[in-house]
C-alpha cells in the first residue's frame, strides 16, 4: 500500500469500484462520498466521508460502504428507490454521493426533518436538480426506522469491528516511507522521535489536499486516529477537553452545549463529511488559515497541551499562532489536547461567521466575543477575529476600550469599535475586500452588544437565530 | 389570441416518467467516460501551462524535467500536431497548444502522456515556462482603457432616435452596473477517451454537447477526413453550455496522445485545471439611459452591453447577440438602441452557459424596471406590467412581432397564487418595525426566444430501428447531460408505436449513426430531436400500415397502434408479431428522420427577420431578508409559474425549472469569479467558488407548470423548450434584494451589483445611507 493512496483511488483504480465519483478532489463537492462504519463508545455509527481526500490507511478497522454495495438481489435500497421516485437525479454524477450521505442518515435512526436533511447534505453539491427532490427523497426514506441488510447485521458488524480493534500499532512500509498508525503513547513518542520529518495526520481534510492538489510527495505519515489517549472527549463542570484526534463530529455535542452560537458555528464548519474526518486538534495544529474554530475557542479562553515525548507544556491558544503558517510547535511535538472553558453565569458569548454561502464555506470574517458582565456593566471582554490578520487574533485595544462600558451605552460601543482599526489591518482577497472585512468586523461587534443588551436575535440575524437553536 | 391548439390525447407522451437512467444513477451504475473499463495499455494525458503570466511571448519552454518524470511516455506540443493547431468552434483562433505567445493565464502550452493520471499531472507541474509579460487586459475596463481590438465587431439594434427622446424627456435615468460571470461547475469535469483505429482512424468518447464538433476538431487536428473520426457520448455529468465548444480541446489532446503513441489515451481534467482552463458565462458592464413617463412606462432606452469575451471569439457572437435579443425581456421599448461590444481580454475565452447571454440581457430590463419603480416610489410590479408587450406594442427591438404573448396571464395568476399584494403590505410593516433586517419582494417575468439564431443549426436527425421482436433501437443527434432529453424522445417514439418506453432502447449519441448534428443547446434538444425521431418512427409505422392493409385487406383507419398492441380490424397482435411478418415480407424496418424548424429567418446584416419559432414564458416571485449590518441575505420563499406548453414529461420539466432557477440564483448571489491583477483566477475550486447547496433553497418553494392548452407553434406534441428559460426566473431574487435595500431610502434606486454577495449588498446598503 502506497502511504499516500487515497480511498477513492483505491476504489476506482484498484477495485474498479466505479460507482463512487471524483468531482473535485478536495472534499468540497461530495461526489466521492462513501459511508464509514466504526464503533463510537461501542456502538456502530455510519458517517459520510469524502473518499477523495481520505487516505486508505485511515479506514483500517472500519467498514467501508460504497454505492456499489447498496442494491442487493436486483432490489434498490430504500434510499435509492426514494431518489428514483422523487426524480432526485438528473445528470446523475453527484447522485452516488448523495445516496451515501443519506445512507448514513438512514442508519442513524433519526427521523429526519428538513433541517436535519439539509445539514446532512451540506457537503453534497448538485448542479442540476435544485435539491428539492433530493430533500424529499430523504424525508420519505430516512424515517428513523432503518430496515436493510446493514441494520439487520448491526450486532454482527459491531462484533467484527470490535474484533479488529486490537490496540496494536500499525506500520506499513519501511523507514524511508511509511503509513504508521500507532496505538500507544510510547509508540507515538518513538516514531516522532525517530522521524521528526514525518507528517502527523488526523483527519486528512487538509493534508489530503497536499496530496491531491499540491501534488506533494509525503513519504512518511503518522496517523493519530488509533491513539485512544488522543481520542477522548472529557467533560467537567467547567470545561470541555478534547483530545487532538477527536473529530468535529465527536466534539460537536460537548462543545456545542457551551453556547448555541458555538453549536451553530460547528454546524457550519465544513460539512458532515469534513466534520466526520477533520479534527479540532488538527485544525489548530497545522495552523491552517482556513480554520474557523480557533477565534471562537480563543474568545472562550482555550488552552492547548503540547507534548514532545513525555514532556508536556501548556500554551494559551492565541499564543500558539505566531505568524501566517507558523505555529509554536517544535518538530516532533504534537498538540495533545485543547481545553475549552465553559461559560460562567456572568459571561455572555456571541459568535458570527460571514461567508458567501451559509453552509460549507470558509469565512471572510469570523468574530467571537465573550463578555463578562457585572449587571449591565461590561467587566471584561475577550474578543477574537478570524480573517482580519494572518492568524486568528485577539482585538486587544478594543477589549480594553469596551471594558467598563454599560450595555445601554450604544454611543460608547461605537467609540470602542473605532479601536478595531488599530487592532487589525486586514487584506483583501477573493473572499472579501479589506474594506468589507473592516466594516463587518465593526458591525459584528455592535451586533454582539446589541444582542447581549437585549435584542432578540430573530431581529438581528438572517441565519443562526438563537431562539431556534435553543428550541433545537 | 390566435386560434386554439387542436385537441389530442396521448398514451405515453405527457407521463411523468423517471429519467431513463435514474435507477442506474442511484446505484452508481450509469457509466460516465471515466468509468469505462480501460483497455490494456491505456495512457493518461494532462495539460500543462505557464504558472505565471496572462499575456506575453514565451521566452523559455523547458520540458526536460517533464520528460524525465516517472511514467512519462510522451510530451506533446504544437509541433506534434499533424494537422491544424486549432480547437475553435468557427474562427480559428483557439490554439490547442499556445506556440509563441500566451494570451491568458492557464492557456495550454504542452501536454504530457504518462502511465497514470497521477503521473501525468505530477509531470506537468515540472515544466519551466517563462513569459515576457506584456500589460494584460483583465477586466472590461482594462480593455476599454487599453483599446485592445474587440474579438468581434460591435452590433446594434435600433428603432427611432432614443438619444433625442431621452435628452428631451422630463423623467429619465442613467445607470451603469456589472453583471458577474459564472462557472458551469458540471459535477463531471471535462473528459475524453481516444481509441486509435486502423488506417489512421480514431474513435473518441467525449463528454460533449457537440459530438460533431469534436469529430471535426479531431479530424482537422489529425489531418484526416471527418469520416475517419467517430465521436460518441452516452451521457454527460452535466453540461450547462460548458461542453458545447469547450470539450473539443481535451478530446483533441486525448486523440493526439493516441495518435502519437498508438495506444488508447484518456484526458480527464483535474477540477482546478478545469475551472482555470475552460470558459465561463460572459460577465458584462451594462450602461444605459432611459426615459419614462410618470406612470413608469418607458418611452426610450439607449443601452450598451460591454461584454468580457476573453482572449478569443469562441461563441461570443451568438452569446452577445442573444443578450441583445433578450435585453427587452417581456417589455416594449418604443424608441431603442441596444449596442453590444465584444471586448477582448487576457482571460479564458468565455463561452455558452445556459441562457447563452439571455440572462445578462434580461438583467438590463429588470434593472431598469426596478430603478424606475424605486425612483418613482411605485410598486415595481406595476411598472413591469405597464411595460409589458401588448396590442400595438408588440415589436421587439429587432423587429420581430410578438404574437404568442401570454405574459400578462402568467403574471396575473402568479400574482394571485403568491399572494403578492398581501405580502407586500406585510413586508412594509416588517421593514417599518425592523432596524437591522429588511425584507424585499419581487415578481419578475421571463420571455425567452426559442431557436438557434444561427439559423442553419435548427435541424436534427434521428435513426430508428424496429427489430422483429418488437423492440426499438433509438438514436438521434441530441446529447444527454441530465436534462432528460433521451427519455422525452423515447416517449415520443413509444407513442408513435403504441408501446411502453421500456421497449425503446436508448443508445449513445454518435456521429457514426446520425451525422452533421447541431450542438444540444439553445434549449432545442427535444424540439428538434423529438420531431426527427417521430418522423423516423412514423416512416416505419407507415410501412407497417401499408403492409397490414395488403396482408389483411383492411382500410388504414382500421389499424391502430396502442397499449403495446397493434389492432388490425378485429384482430390484435403484438408489435413484434407484426414486425416479424413485415420482415418476412421484406419490408424495411429501419428509418432515418430529419427535421428543420420551419418559418424562421434572420438576416443579421440587415437586422431583419423572425429569428424565433416561438417564445417560452414564465414568472417568479421571491421574498428575501437582508442584514443591513453585514449584507448577509436569506431567500425566504419562492413561487414559480412556468409555461412549457403541453409537457412531454412534467417530472422532467419540473426538474429543469427548479434546477434552472437555483442555478440562476447562484449566479446572482453566491457565485463570484475573482481574477487577480495578474489575470489568475482565484476562485478555481469549490472551496472558493460557491454554487448553491441544499440549505440555500428556500423551504417554501412552490413551483407550478402553467396550465397551457399547448404551444401555438407546431412543436413536438405542442410542448415548449424548457432547458434555459427557467434560469432567468432567478432574476426575481436579485430584484427582491434590490427591493429590500430600497426600503432604506424610498425614492432611490439601489446601486446593487451582481452577484449580490454579502459584500455587494453591504456596499449598496452603504450607498443608500451615504
Amino acid at each position: 500500500m502506497a502511504p499516500m493512496r487515497t480511498l477513492l483511488d483505491y476504489l476506482r483504480l484498484e477495485e474498479a469500484s466505479r460507482g463512487t465519483k471524483e468531482g473535485c478532489g478536495e472534499g468540497d463537492c461530495g461526489a466521492c462520498t462513501v459511508s464509514l462504519g466504526s464503533l463510537k463508545d461501542g456502538r456502530l455509527v455510519y458517517e459520510p466521508v469524502n473518499a477523495c481526500i481520505l487516505l486508505l490507511g485511515q479506514v483500517d478497522g472500519k467498514e467501508v460502504v460504497t454505492v456499489d454495495d447498496l442494491s442487493q438481489g436486483g432490489r434498490l435500497h430504500p434510499i435509492q428507490q426514494a431518489m428514483v421516485d422523487s426524480h432526485g437525479s438528473q445528470c446523475g454524477f453527484c447522485t452516488p454521493g448523495f445516496v451515501m450521505s443519506l445512507f448514513a442518515l438512514y442508519q442513524s435512526g433519526v427521523a429526519a426533518d428538513r433541517q436535519v436533511v439539509v445539514d446532512q447534505l451540506a457537503g453534497n453539491l448538485c448542479r442540476c436538480t435544485g435539491y428539492r427532490p433530493i430533500v424529499e427523497a430523504a424525508l420519505a426514506s430516512c424515517t428513523g426506522r432503518p430496515d436493510d441488510a446493514w441494520s439487520k447485521a448491526r450486532g454482527e458488524t459491531e462484533k467484527t469491528l470490535a474484533g479488529l480493534d486490537d490496540g496494536s500499532d500499525l506500520f506499513i512500509g519501511d523507514d524511508n516511507g511509511f503509513f504508521a498508525a500507532p496505538a500507544s503513547d510510547e509508540a507515538l513518542a518513538q516514531l516522532t522521535e525517530k522521524h521528526p520529518d514525518a507528517v502527523l495526520l488526523s483527519g486528512a481534510t487538509d493534508v489530503g489536499l497536499w496530496i491531491t492538489k499540491q501534488l506533494r510527495d509525503i513519504g512518511k505519515i503518522i496517523h493519530l486516529g488509533r491513539m485512544r489517549s488522543l481520542c477522548r472527549v472529557a467533560e467537567t463542570a467547567d470545561a470541555v477537553t478534547l483530545g487532538a484526534a477527536v473529530t468535529y463530529a465527536e466534539a460537536e455535542r460537548a462543545l456545542g452545549s457551551i453556547d448555541p452560537d458555538l453549536a451553530e458555528l460547528l454546524r457550519r464548519i465544513g460539512s458532515k463529511q469534513v466534520r466526520a474526518s477533520g479534527t479540532v486538534g488538527g485544525n489548530i495544529a497545522n495552523g491552517s488559515p482556513i480554520g474557523d474554530t480557533p477565534p471562537a475557542l480563543i474568545a472562550l479562553g482555550s488552552e492547548l497541551e503540547l507534548r514532545k515525548g513525555t514532556v508536556t507544556r501548556a500554551v494559551a491558544l492565541e499564543d500558539f499562532f505566531i505568524a501566517y503558517g507558523k505555529q509554536d510547535r517544535a518538530p516532533g511535538e504534537i498538540v495533545a489536547s485543547v481545553r475549552v472553558p465553559k461559560l460562567k453565569r456572568d459571561e455572555a458569548f456571541r459568535c458570527y461567521k460571514i461567508t458567501k454561502r451559509f453552509d460549507q464555506d470558509i469565512s471572510s470574517v469570523l468574530a467571537a466575543f465573550k463578555f463578562t458582565l457585572d449587571g449591565r456593566r461590561i467587566a471584561s471582554a475577550r474578543i477574537a477575529y478570524g480573517g482580519m490578520a494572518a492568524t486568528p487574533k485577539r482585538a486587544a485595544k478594543t477589549e480594553a476600550a469596551v471594558q467598563n462600558l454599560s450595555l445601554d451605552d450604544a454611543a460608547g460601543w461605537n467609540q470602542a469599535a473605532d479601536c478595531l482599526s488599530e487592532d487589525f489591518q486586514p487584506i483583501g482577497d477573493h473572499r472579501a475586500s479589506a474594506d468589507y472585512r473592516m466594516q463587518t468586523a465593526r458591525a459584528l461587534f455592535i451586533k454582539a452588544l446589541t444582542e447581549i443588551s437585549g435584542e432578540a436575535t430573530r431581529n438581528t440575524r438572517v441565519t443562526g437565530v438563537r431562539e431556534l437553536v435553543d428550541a433545537g | 389570441m390566435p386560434a386554439e391548439v387542436k385537441r389530442f390525447t396521448t398514451e405515453t407522451v405527457g407521463l411523468a416518467l423517471a429519467h431513463d437512467s435514474a435507477a442506474l444513477h442511484v446505484q452508481g451504475r450509469a457509466i460516465y467516460i471515466d468509468d469505462m473499463r480501460e483497455p490494456e495499455g491505456t495512457l493518461h494525458v494532462a495539460p500543462g501551462y505557464a504558472s505565471e503570466g496572462a499575456k506575453g511571448r514565451i521566452t523559455r519552454c523547458d520540458l526536460d524535467a517533464v520528460r524525465n518524470s516517472p511514467g512519462v511516455v510522451a510530451v506533446l506540443t504544437a509541433a506534434d500536431i499533424p494537422g491544424v493547431n486549432d480547437c475553435s468552434p468557427a474562427m480559428g483562433d483557439d490554439p490547442i497548444f499556445a506556440e509563441d505567445e500566451i494570451l491568458f493565464h492557464g492557456q495550454v502550452v504542452f501536454a504530457v502522456v504518462a502511465g497514470t493520471h497521477d503521473q501525468a499531472r505530477r509531470a506537468a507541474r515540472r515544466a519551466r515556462i517563462e513569459i515576457a509579460k506584456d500589460p494584460a487586459a483583465i477586466t472590461v475596463e482594462d480593455a476599454l482603457e487599453q483599446g485592445t481590438p474587440d474579438v468581434l465587431p460591435p452590433y446594434e439594434f435600433r428603432r427611432g432616435e432614443p438619444e433625442k427622446r431621452i435628452a428631451a424627456a422630463k423623467m429619465r435615468l442613467s445607470d451603469s452596473f456589472h453583471v458577474g460571470g459564472q462557472e458551469h461547475f458540471y459535477l463531471e469535469g471535462q473528459v475524453a477517451f481516444a481509441m486509435p483505429e486502423e488506417a489512421g482512424g480514431m474513435t473518441v468518447y467525449s463528454s460533449t454537447q457537440h459530438p460533431s464538433e469534436v469529430q471535426h476538431c479531431v479530424a482537422k487536428m489529425l489531418g484526416v477526413a471527418d469520416a475517419f473520426v467517430t465521436c460518441e457520448c452516452r451521457r454527460m455529468g452535466g453540461g450547462f453550455g460548458g461542453k458545447e465548444s469547450q470539450a473539443a480541446q481535451w478530446a483533441a489532446l486525448a486523440a493526439l496522445g493516441a495518435h502519437k503513441t498508438g495506444r488508447p489515451v484518456k484526458c480527464r481534467l483535474d477540477r482546478d485545471d478545469d475551472m482555470i482552463m475552460t470558459g465561463k458565462r460572459h460577465d458584462m458592464r451594462i450602461d444605459y439611459d432611459a426615459a419614462f413617463d410618470k406612470t413608469g412606462r418607458l418611452t426610450a432606452v439607449d443601452a450598451s452591453l460591454l461584454s468580457r469575451c476573453g482572449y478569443s471569439a469562441d461563441l461570443s457572437l451568438g452569446v452577445n447577440d442573444r443578450a441583445m435579443f433578450h435585453s427587452d425581456n417581456a417589455y416594449y421599448y418604443p424608441a431603442v438602441s441596444i449596442e453590444s461590444r465584444r471586448l477582448r481580454t487576457n482571460t479564458v475565452s468565455n463561452t455558452a452557459f445556459r441562457g447563452f447571454g439571455g440572462p445578462q440581457g434580461m438583467m438590463l430590463a429588470e434593472r431598469m424596471m426596478d430603478a424606475i419603480a424605486h425612483r418613482l416610489a411605485l410598486d415595481p410590479l406595476h411598472v413591469r406590467k405597464r411595460n409589458f408587450y401588448g396590442p400595438k406594442r408588440d415589436r421587439t427591438p429587432y423587429g420581430m412581432k410578438v404574437t404568442d404573448n401570454i405574459i400578462a396571464e402568467v403574471v396575473a395568476e402568479l400574482e394571485k397564487t403568491s399572494d403578492y399584494y398581501a405580502r407586500r403590505e406585510a413586508i412594509k410593516d416588517f421593514n417599518a418595525k425592523n432596524r437591522i433586517l429588511k425584507k424585499g419582494l419581487a415578481l419578475t417575468p421571463v420571455k425567452f426566444g426559442i431557436s438557434f439564431t444561427l439559423i442553419h443549426l435548427n435541424q436534427a436527425g434521428a435513426l430508428v430501428h424496429l427489430y422483429t421482436d418488437g423492440s426499438v433501437h433509438l438514436n438521434h443527434g441530441g446529447t444527454e447531460m441530465g436534462q432528460g432529453l433521451y427519455i422525452k424522445v423515447a416517449q415520443v417514439v413509444a407513442e408513435e408505436f403504441g408501446i411502453t418506453p421500456d421497449r425503446v432502447k436508448i443508445t449513445a449519441t454518435t456521429t457514426g449513426k446520425v451525422p452533421n448534428t447541431s450542438p444540444t443547446a439553445a434549449s432545442s434538444g427535444s424540439d428538434l430531436n423529438g420531431m426527427a425521431a417521430k418522423e423516423a418512427a412514423s416512416q416505419i409505422k407507415k410501412r407497417l400500415i401499408a403492409f397490414a392493409e395488403r396482408e389483411w385487406q383492411v382500410a388504414p383507419d382500421q389499424i391502430r397502434f396502442e397499449k403495446g398492441r397493434v389492432i388490425i380490424a378485429n384482430q390484435s397482435m403484438s408489435l413484434g408479431e407484426l414486425a416479424k411478418r413485415a420482415h418476412q415480407a421484406r419490408i424495411q424496418l429501419s428509418a432515418t428522420g430529419f427535421y428543420a424548424t420551419p418559418n424562421i429567418t434572420w438576416n443579421r446584416d440587415k437586422v431583419k427577420g423572425k429569428p424565433f419559432f416561438y417564445f417560452a414564458y414564465g414568472a417568479s416571485c421571491s421574498e428575501v431578508t437582508i442584514d443591513t449590518l453585514t449584507g448577509e441575505m436569506r431567500v425566504d420563499r419562492v413561487d414559480i409559474l412556468h409555461d412549457v406548453g403541453r409537457s412531454l414529461n412534467p417530472a422532467i420539466d419540473l426538474g429543469q425549472i427548479e434546477g434552472g432557477f437555483v442555478q440562476g440564483m447562484g449566479w446572482l448571489t453566491t457565485e463570484e469569479l475573482v481574477f487577480d491583477k495578474e489575470g489568475r483566477l482565484r476562485t478555481h475550486a469549490p472551496s472558493t467558488y460557491k454554487i448553491p447547496c441544499a440549505s440555500d433553497v428556500p423551504a417554501d418553494f412552490r413551483v407550478k407548470l402553467f396550465a397551457s392548452p399547448g404551444n401555438l407553434a407546431n412543436t413536438i406534441y405542442r410542448s415548449k423548450a424548457v432547458g434555459e428559460p427557467p434560469l432567468m426566473l432567478a432574476l426575481s431574487v436579485f430584484s427582491a434584494i434590490t427591493d429590500a435595500i430600497a426600503a432604506l431610502k424610498p425614492g432611490t434606486a439601489p446601486p446593487l451589483e451582481a452577484p449580490a454577495t454579502p459584500e455587494a449588498i453591504l456596499k449598496a446598503v452603504k450607498a443608500m445611507s451615504a
